[in-house]
């Protein structure tokens, strides 16, 4: 059975950030691997996020980051924790500065997959932490 | 019926509007969780007013993006949508990459408009087996208009004329000569006809050659005329011709009720196939099921040819009742 059955994903970009190639090739890592991606692309907002996070009952949300707009990955996790959906965690990757990874896993981040991380690692990530991990595997 | 205390919560939630509780129902008809059977009877008995439009067409046609305008019309109007959007699994790794909601994202944050992605799951007549369901949950909430969009379909995925009240049929221009309009399938089922992309320069072309064979269609079966099926231009990404496409879709809804005959005709078929629906499910479930032992010794005994697969057929058909 493939790893990702039954787990559904949100990959996104945020802001004004244009860059798709690096979250359309996890997209097409995380089908492979068995998993439902559901794609929004670019020019998301944080509450773009957060309704579709709502409305497509989604386990996890990645996102991918190649502009700097960290202050709206914090404000995304905050909207989250808001409206109670704090159990979704929120991964990123991209070119993401070491201290600034650490800024995010303290605000609430749950990983940060840097350049040079492999398909299996996030995977694997995602298996063992997106929400409903333990109803998956009891 | 007797309706149990949870579900009584979870019907009132749904009548209230309630997203979440919406959202999560959905994804136990897709996990197939059996505990949610009881719900979805009640539902159904209680239900039956939503407008179910379906929109099919091949992949790349611009149903998504023509439906996210369509939206923005009856948003205009008032009127409160929620649309499922069905895309393809992977027959290799059962994973799919859903991507119609991203043509849709000017209405994200719209709470009177409600999109779930699903994914197609190794159906293959368009929509998913957990469309019917959803649906279902749909009806019990106050939506004024319910879209399904399917997976872009080729020549003979048919299964949407089983769950929408209208369908539109959405083409593009070099769809290829009159004889592709002439063949059977996918071709006979639409209610409205939509040539998108319009500002090609063989979209009159098109609209021309499905115009010639709805007339025929009409000229050889004359019993039903009080609806000649329109044929629409229009170019998604502009919007246009998507006022014209929802005053249509209003008409058949006016025509369907003005002929309640033929209404109830297609509803009967809806029951039908429903039924047949849940009666696969519940096959392929007892065939595929991990526990079932008694199963996996009849496949071996089908194996060695002591048995064959119309026994083994008629063993698990006895099994159920």
């Amino acid at each position: 059975m493939l790893k990702g059955k039954g787990i559904k994903a949100i990959v996104s970009m945020i802001g004004l950030d244009g860059h798709t190639t690096g979250g359309e090739i996890v997209a097409r890592v995380l089908r492979d691997a068995g998993f439902e991606v559901i794609y929004l692309g670019a020019t998301q907002t944080p509450e773009m996020i957060l309704q579709a996070a709502i409305q497509e009952d989604v386990d996890v949300i990645g996102i991918s980051s190649h502009a700097s707009n960290y202050i709206q990955i914090e404000y995304l996790v905050e909207l989250l924790r808001k409206n109670e959906m704090s159990d979704v965690p929120v991964i990123c990757g991209g070119n993401i500065p070491k201290h600034v990874a650490k800024q995010l896993k303290g605000r609430g981040v749950a990983e940060v997959f840097p350049p040079g991380s492999s398909s299996a690692d996030i995977i694997g990530y995602i298996v063992a932490n997106a929400r409903g991990a333990q109803r998956r595997s009891a | 019926m007797k309706i149990n205390g949870e579900d009584k919560g979870l019907i009132d939630a749904l009548g209230s509007g309630d997203i979440r509780t919406c959202a999560r129902i959905i994804s136990r008809i897709e996990r197939g969780d059996t505990e949610v059977v009881s719900l979805l009877q009640a539902l159904y008995r209680a239900g039956g007013r939503s407008r179910v439009v379906g929109v099919t067409g091949p992949p790349g046609a611009g149903k998504s993006s023509l439906v996210s305008q369509l939206v923005k019309v009856w948003r205009k109007r008032g009127l409160k949508v929620a649309i499922l959007a069905v895309d393809p699994s992977s027959p290799f790794s059962g994973g799919a990459v859903l991507g119609d909601r991203l043509r849709m994202a000017e209405h994200s944050c719209d709470d009177q408009v409600f999109i779930r992605s699903m994914a197609s799951r190794g159906q293959l007549g368009g929509l998913t087996k957990a469309v019917g369901d959803a649906l279902t949950v749909l009806d019990a909430m106050p939506w004024d208009i319910v879209v399904v969009e399917t997976v872009g379909v080729g020549q003979n995925e048919t299964d949407i004329i089983r769950h929408a009240d209208v369908v539109a049929l959405v083409q593009t221009p070099m769809g290829g000569d009159d004889i592709q309009a002439a063949k059977a399938g996918i071709n006979e089922i639409g209610d409205i006809y939509v040539v998108n992309k319009g500002d090609h320069p063989d979209a009159n072309r098109t609209c021309r050659q499905l115009r010639d064979m709805i007339s025929l269609g009409q000229h050889l079966n004359p019993g039903d005329c009080s609806w000649v099926p329109p044929v629409i231009k229009t170019q998604s990404l502009l919007g246009q011709g998507a006022d014209e496409l929802a005053d249509q879709i209003e008409n058949r809804f006016r025509n369907l009720r003005e002929n309640p005959e033929m209404a109830r005709r297609r509803a009967r078929e809806r029951v039908r196939h429903r039924t047949a629906e849940i009666v696969r499910d519940m096959l392929d479930r007892r065939l595929h099921s991990e526990d079932g032992q008694a199963v996996e010794a009849m496949i071996d005994s089908v194996l060695v040819r002591e048995r064959d697969p119309y026994a083994l057929a008629a063993g698990l058909i006895a099994a159920m009742t």
